[in-house]
């Protein structure tokens, strides 16, 4: 078929699917299936070709972190903003941006990847750069192991033609280096003393010893608090402000920085990139911010054992009424086990206001076993809601949840709230 | 407290840990809590020395590198782990461990991977993975309710028990019904979930076990299990 009338027709699909309210991924699954090339045709043609972020967690903060960083430096950048990253979703956010003719204005597209997708995806589009973040445990009865996942990433660091960019205290993602040129790799990294803040997937699973790592870093992060951090930038230090928050959050934003010095090279402006940096807030569900009658209302994407450790972590309970909601529809995992990995004791001294969601009892057992108190438990995610809402108006809440659970509230919340609704 | 100690071995806690197994370990140790016991965990990893006073020993799945990392030692501790599932010591062993704790697993490349032999099984490496929710019964604990995640099919010989019989889900194998194996106080399982917690009835068998072997009497007192009996209405009616 013509590429116009393929691309037409996609539009087509995409309005339709706008119309009756649908996903973001069906018009792409439609194109896709008449001209699986589509993608690669379409990419084929950005001067500076294709950029692919992959890892367990952070790919959808890094993701805007990236494009607005190369923004800041004067590039379009084409993105799957709407962290939809199975190629169904790329090919869908394709349609929104090309012209009539199927031609994309950008200079280069930034896209973010499952793991399992991104093998699929650098077989058909080879990738010029590539971001890889870490490996832990996430919904196994997706990939199987995590030993496996490696090797997925590895893939995509073997079909990169010209820099990786490789998380040097992921002892997995580090050891991808291995089987690649040395001048392909470029290292982001912690200072020592922040280390322990990061455990990895070992650490989490009493394998840890935090061995210091050799490999020179281009970005390392060496400070930060609660809304400023130090970043040693090849040798010299530089301090900014952040509206990121959560330590995974800030630690990635190295990964950023790295990665687009990788991409413009010596030009770079380095005063435009760290103001940029500066103003990136997180994404959606990753840690953000809602006003709910006068009161902040925190949102905690939690997807794996790691991330929601490091979520607890992150943020003190001290003076915030927490809800928590697990669902477990195929985009959250069916597996309930993984709540069981995570470490629920730093809620022992305030507990938990609401629990949620489908698997709102396994979440109630979970807390039971680490001896948090419960003041409700009820899987209707509407009502709960209501309630937590109704009865914390006065002090600032934190909702830990799946993604759907997020979906969800999100909606909910946009009743009584301005909140920004991701169809 | 009575002060009666119990102590839980949580065997390769470092390499065979996955998909929240070591939930089986917390909740022996809260239960025991709970009933006024004082429980006492200790790890083994391979080259410790092994601790032969225990009470219940917890042992769970691991990646292909964390069994490869361990099979030897088992090996070597096979003997000691024989004796004292012979003496009545309570164990529990999910996926990875109850495969090693069975005769051999074969790999689909044909390769032998030799277990300990305490349970009488032998499992087949295939190429499918059996995934998704699972429920099973047995007579003496009821609906057995869990996640399962493997691609090794075991087949039991004559001198185990099933621990279940499926009811939803695919088991030991996709040839017959049964899941996991028993023999004496030793329960081998591929159900995750992890597994005791949502079945405080196994919980409380391998308790009681326990208990009685060392101190005659058992007391059980405080356990509140409506969290438990919401959490498997709901997850029993889950798509797989």
């Amino acid at each position: 078929m013509p590429k116009p009338l393929v691309t037409i027709l996609g539009k087509a699909v995409k309005k339709a699917a706008g119309l009756r309210g649908g996903g973001s991924a069906l018009p792409g699954l439609v194109v896709e299936h008449i001209d699986p090339n589509f993608i690669s045709h379409t990419l084929a043609d950005l001067p500076l070709g294709v950029v692919v972020i992959s890892g367990t967690n952070g790919k959808t903060t890094t993701t805007k972190m990236v494009v607005e960083l190369l923004e800041s430096q004067g590039l379009k950048v084409f993105t799957n903003r709407t962290g939809s990253n199975f190629t169904r979703g790329i090919a869908a956010a394709l349609l929104g941006e090309i012209n009539i003719k199927g031609e994309l204005h950008a200079d280069i597209a930034v896209l973010e990847l499952d793991e399992a997708h991104a093998v699929h995806f650098v077989k058909k589009i080879i990738p010029r750069f590539s971001l890889l973040l870490n490996v832990m445990r996430d919904q196994l009865d997706r990939f199987g192991e995590i030993d496996h996942t490696t090797n997925l990433l590895r893939c995509v660091a073997d079909a990169t033609t010209e820099t990786v960019v490789l998380n040097r205290e992921d002892k997995r993602i580090a050891s991808i280096a291995k089987s690649l040129d040395d001048d392909k790799v470029r290292f982001y990294g912690l200072d020592e003393s922040l280390l322990p803040l990061f455990p990895s997937d070992d650490d989490l699973h009493g394998n840890g010893n935090h061995k210091k790592a050799t490999q020179t870093a281009d970005v390392i992060l060496s400070k930060f608090s609660d809304s400023s951090a130090t970043f040693i930038i090849d040798g010299k230090s530089v301090s900014t402000k952040l509206k990121l928050t959560g330590v995974y959050n800030v630690f990635n934003a190295a990964a950023a920085l790295s990665l687009v010095r990788a991409i413009i090279g010596e030009k770079i402006d380095q005063s435009k990139l760290i103001v940029a940096l500066s103003k990136v807030t997180p994404a959606f569900g990753r840690g953000e911010m809602i006003k709910v009658n006068g009161q902040p209302l925190e949102l905690v994407l939690v997807k794996n054992p790691s991330g929601f450790r490091l979520g607890l972590k992150s943020f003190d309970s001290a003076g915030y009424a927490t809800m928590i909601a697990i669902n477990d529809n195929y985009a959250d995992g069916r597996d309930m086990s993984w709540l069981w990995d995570v470490d629920f004791s730093s809620l022992v001294d305030d507990g938990v206001e609401q629990v949620s969601g489908v698997r709102a009892y396994d979440m109630a057992l979970r807390l039971q076993y680490d001896e948090v108190k419960i003041r409700d438990v009820d899987t209707d995610l509407k009502s709960a809601l209501n309630k937590f809402v109704a009865r914390y108006s006065k002090q600032p809440m934190r909702i830990y949840c799946t993604y759907t659970a997020m979906l969800a509230i999100r909606k909910n919340l946009s009743k009584i709230a301005k909140v920004e609704v991701i169809k | 407290m009575n002060s009666k100690t119990i102590t839980i071995l949580n065997l390769y806690s470092n390499d065979m840990n996955i998909y929240g197994d070591s939930g089986n370990v917390l909740c022996i140790k809260r239960r025991l809590q709970w009933s006024g016991y004082e429980p006492r965990v200790i790890e083994y990893n391979q080259g410790d020395k092994f601790p032969m006073d225990v009470d219940i020993i917890i042992g769970g799945g691991g990646q292909d590198s964390g069994q490869e990392k361990i099979k030897a030692d088992l090996i070597k501790i096979g003997p000691k782990l024989k004796k004292l599932a012979d003496d009545g010591v309570s164990i529990l062993m999910i996926c990875g461990l109850y495969q090693l704790f069975g005769k051999f697993f074969k790999t689909s490349d044909g390769e032998i991977i030799e277990g300990i032999g305490l349970l009488d099984i032998e499992t087949f490496g295939k190429s499918e993975r059996l995934i998704g929710n699972i429920v099973t019964h047995s007579e003496q604990f009821g609906d057995i309710i869990g996640y399962e995640n493997h691609s090794g099919q075991t087949y039991l010989g004559h001198k185990v028990q099933v621990f279940g019989r499926v009811r939803i889900g695919a088991g030991n194998n996709t040839s017959d019904i049964s899941e996991g194996a028993r023999y004496k106080n030793v329960i081998g399982s591929y159900m995750h979930g992890s597994l005791l917690p949502k079945n405080p009835a196994v919980a409380d068998y391998l308790i009681e076990q326990a208990v009685k072997r060392k101190y005659n009497d058992y007391i059980v007192k405080g356990l509140d299990n409506t969290y438990a009996e919401m959490a498997r209405k709901i997850a029993a009616k889950r798509p797989r």
